[in-house]
């Protein structure tokens, strides 16, 4: 590692515990903020506006009005303390404003403050604070350190969705005007090239003509990765990680690797070269839909029957749970197909009815972990089947590759451990919290490690493989340890001489 | 944190990217390098050079495998991976090698 570390990495404990209260630990830790560009372009004033005050009150208001979970996540809290040593921003931080709870005390505070009787009349019996500027600071640096992943909201006995109360917070702090720049640029080149990266279709077509140039060398089979192809049956929807960065553009390759092998008409598209939707990241519902209108505009385009889902975490949570909500009806998809599907599910659909051809035994010079994406195991479903978010990436790990062992069980499936830069927080001037965020995963992943000897860990998330291949190293793990699931599939497809 | 070369200031971001590709010149990398005691070598300028080349044609920097086999074209074959960009740039090929070539920096999941 020959980057320059500015703050010291934690040690990884044996086990994962609490590391004790430190107080402001992690308080000088705030991504940069959003310049006027970046708000303007998704409707939010550049800057601080004069009666941030009251503003930001009303919105507060109008979003507990507007989704009653807010409202009983305000209201219910008991202050039990089982959230307490759950987050893993806690975990590595000691921040205490990374409980959970204190957290959602941020927020919980001022709604008593203006929206409770006993607030408004004896704030400080119940502990009712002003909207002041250090608590408008509070909220943008706290809110900023919570990756949206939910753990804490399995282990709250009233389901207290952490991850919610950072959205509303997000979406009050861009509604003043002091919204965080990452998030905010990355949805500006959405909504003007049609994905995070801002890469123009001439380049993204150069890109897969490259890619599918690798492929035939290293297979010598003409994988195409078709683009804008009309007609085509499936639209595939991808992270634009997928075509940039590695280990995402392995993955890809798996993908195309799977559908040609399946004989399987499929195409990318320029319009919605981007399964991520970082509007939600923010609590807003109008980028949000604006995102995610693009991939229905694409499809209908296009003419396709299906939709599929790369491997996105909270693309999925979005697509899984809400895509037609927010853009109208899909009903020109095929009726045997009528809802995304997710890549995994296309694979483990094909491996059970035989369609393709496989020897684990090519990935035998692997032997793997399985990190569970945050958002796909606790905001997803997969498969139909009760779990299967979990279950069939297993199981497609199984088929295609002989060494799979599992990290410790409080760290996987719905209690998986965030990757530590989710939720809009994998930007470089956080990565003294993208680290420390990540040392409950890789607490788990040195325990499997130790009892398995594992060369790779695989992931279903372009923030997790990024975020991994960045933070692996400062552990002592080496960054091309992070693997996509779909490289093992790739990997482990037979060709044969009459496929080609 | 501008950059001052020569008497003149370039703007830059808050990493230290330009905030304009068209101002970049050698100087201005040859600054970049020595306030982070990077020694440049040729093959680091062949690196930089590409980037400038592709972000010219597509307004965009090019995609890690795409750069890795511009790099193994011109530097030989054993040298077209991933690894060996990051012993060139340890910050990482599409950020540190990204700012010394004046690109803007790439954004997203990545």
């Amino acid at each position: 590692m020959t980057e320059k570390i500015d703050f010291d990495v934690p040690e990884i404990p044996a086990r994962i515990e609490d590391p004790g209260v430190q107080p402001h630990a992690s308080s000088h830790l705030k991504p940069y903020r959003a310049q006027h560009q970046h708000q303007e372009a998704l409707g939010f004033p550049g800057e601080l506006v004069d009666g941030w005050q009251e503003k930001a009150i009303d919105k507060l208001g109008e979003l507990t009005g507007k989704y009653r979970s807010l409202q009983v996540f305000m209201d219910s809290c008991m202050k039990c303390g089982a959230c307490t040593d759950k987050c893993h921003y806690y975990l590595g931080t000691g921040d205490p404003n990374n409980m959970p709870v204190a957290r959602q005390d941020l927020l919980r505070n001022v709604y008593r403050r203006y929206y409770t009787l006993p607030g408004k009349l004896f704030p400080k019996l119940v502990g009712a604070v002003d909207l002041t500027e250090d608590v408008l600071d509070q909220w943008y640096t706290y809110f900023h350190q919570c990756s949206q992943c939910r753990r804490c909201s399995v282990f709250c006995p009233v389901g207290i969705d952490t991850s919610e109360v950072s959205m509303a917070a997000r979406e009050i702090l861009d509604t003043v005007g002091t919204g965080q720049k990452y998030v905010n640029e990355v949805i500006g080149k959405v909504h003007r090239l049609g994905n995070n990266l801002g890469l123009p279709e001439p380049a993204l077509a150069d890109t897969l003509e490259g890619l599918e140039e690798d492929i035939e060398e290293e297979i010598g089979v003409p994988v195409r990765l078709p683009l804008d192809q009309a007609g085509a049956d499936i639209l595939l929807v991808t992270p634009s990680a997928d075509f940039f960065a590695e280990p995402h553009v392995d993955g890809l390759i798996g993908y195309a690797k799977v559908f040609h092998q399946a004989g399987l008409s499929w195409t990318l598209s320029s319009h919605a070269s981007e399964a991520a939707n970082f509007g939600l990241f923010i609590g807003s519902y109008d980028n949000m839909q604006q995102v995610a209108k693009r991939i229905r505009q694409a499809a209908l385009d296009l003419g396709v029957k299906r939709i599929v889902f790369g491997e996105c975490g909270h693309a999925w949570r979005v697509a899984y749970n809400f895509l037609s909500t927010l853009t109208g009806p899909l009903e020109f998809l095929d009726t045997a197909f009528p809802s995304p599907q997710h890549v995994v599910e296309v694979t483990h659909n094909l491996l059970q009815s035989g369609r393709l051809q496989v020897d684990p035994s090519a990935n035998d010079d692997k032997r793997v972990t399985y990190h569970d994406s945050c958002n796909v195991a606790r905001g997803s479903g997969m498969g139909d089947i009760p779990g299967g978010q979990m279950l069939l990436p297993r199981q497609v790990i199984n088929a295609v590759c002989n060494n799979f062992f599992e990290m410790p069980a409080n760290t996987t499936g719905d209690a998986t451990f965030c990757c530590g830069g989710g939720g809009g927080l994998l930007t470089d001037e956080l990565i003294e919290l993208r680290v420390k965020g990540a040392l409950p995963r890789m607490q788990a992943l040195q325990t499997v490690d130790k009892a398995h000897d594992i060369t790779h860990m695989v992931a279903i998330c372009a923030i997790c493989k990024s975020q991994f291949a960045k933070v692996l190293p400062y552990y002592g793990f080496q960054m091309d340890q992070i693997l996509s699931l779909h490289q093992l599939v790739g990997d482990a497809l037979v060709w044969k001489v009459n496929e080609v | 944190m501008p950059i001052e070369v020569d008497g003149t200031i370039y703007d830059t971001d808050e990493e230290g990217y330009l905030l304009d590709f068209n101002v970049w010149s050698r100087e201005i990398t040859l600054k970049m390098a020595e306030s982070d005691s990077c020694e440049l070598t040729d093959s680091h300028w062949e690196v930089i050079h590409f980037l400038r080349e592709y972000y010219e044609e597509y307004q965009i920097a090019p995609a890690i495998r795409i750069l890795t086999k511009a790099v193994g074209r011109k530097l030989g074959k054993e040298k077209g991976n991933s690894k060996y960009l990051y012993q060139l740039y340890p910050e990482g090929p599409a950020k540190q090698a990204c700012r010394y070539a004046g690109l803007p920096k790439p954004t997203g999941c990545v």
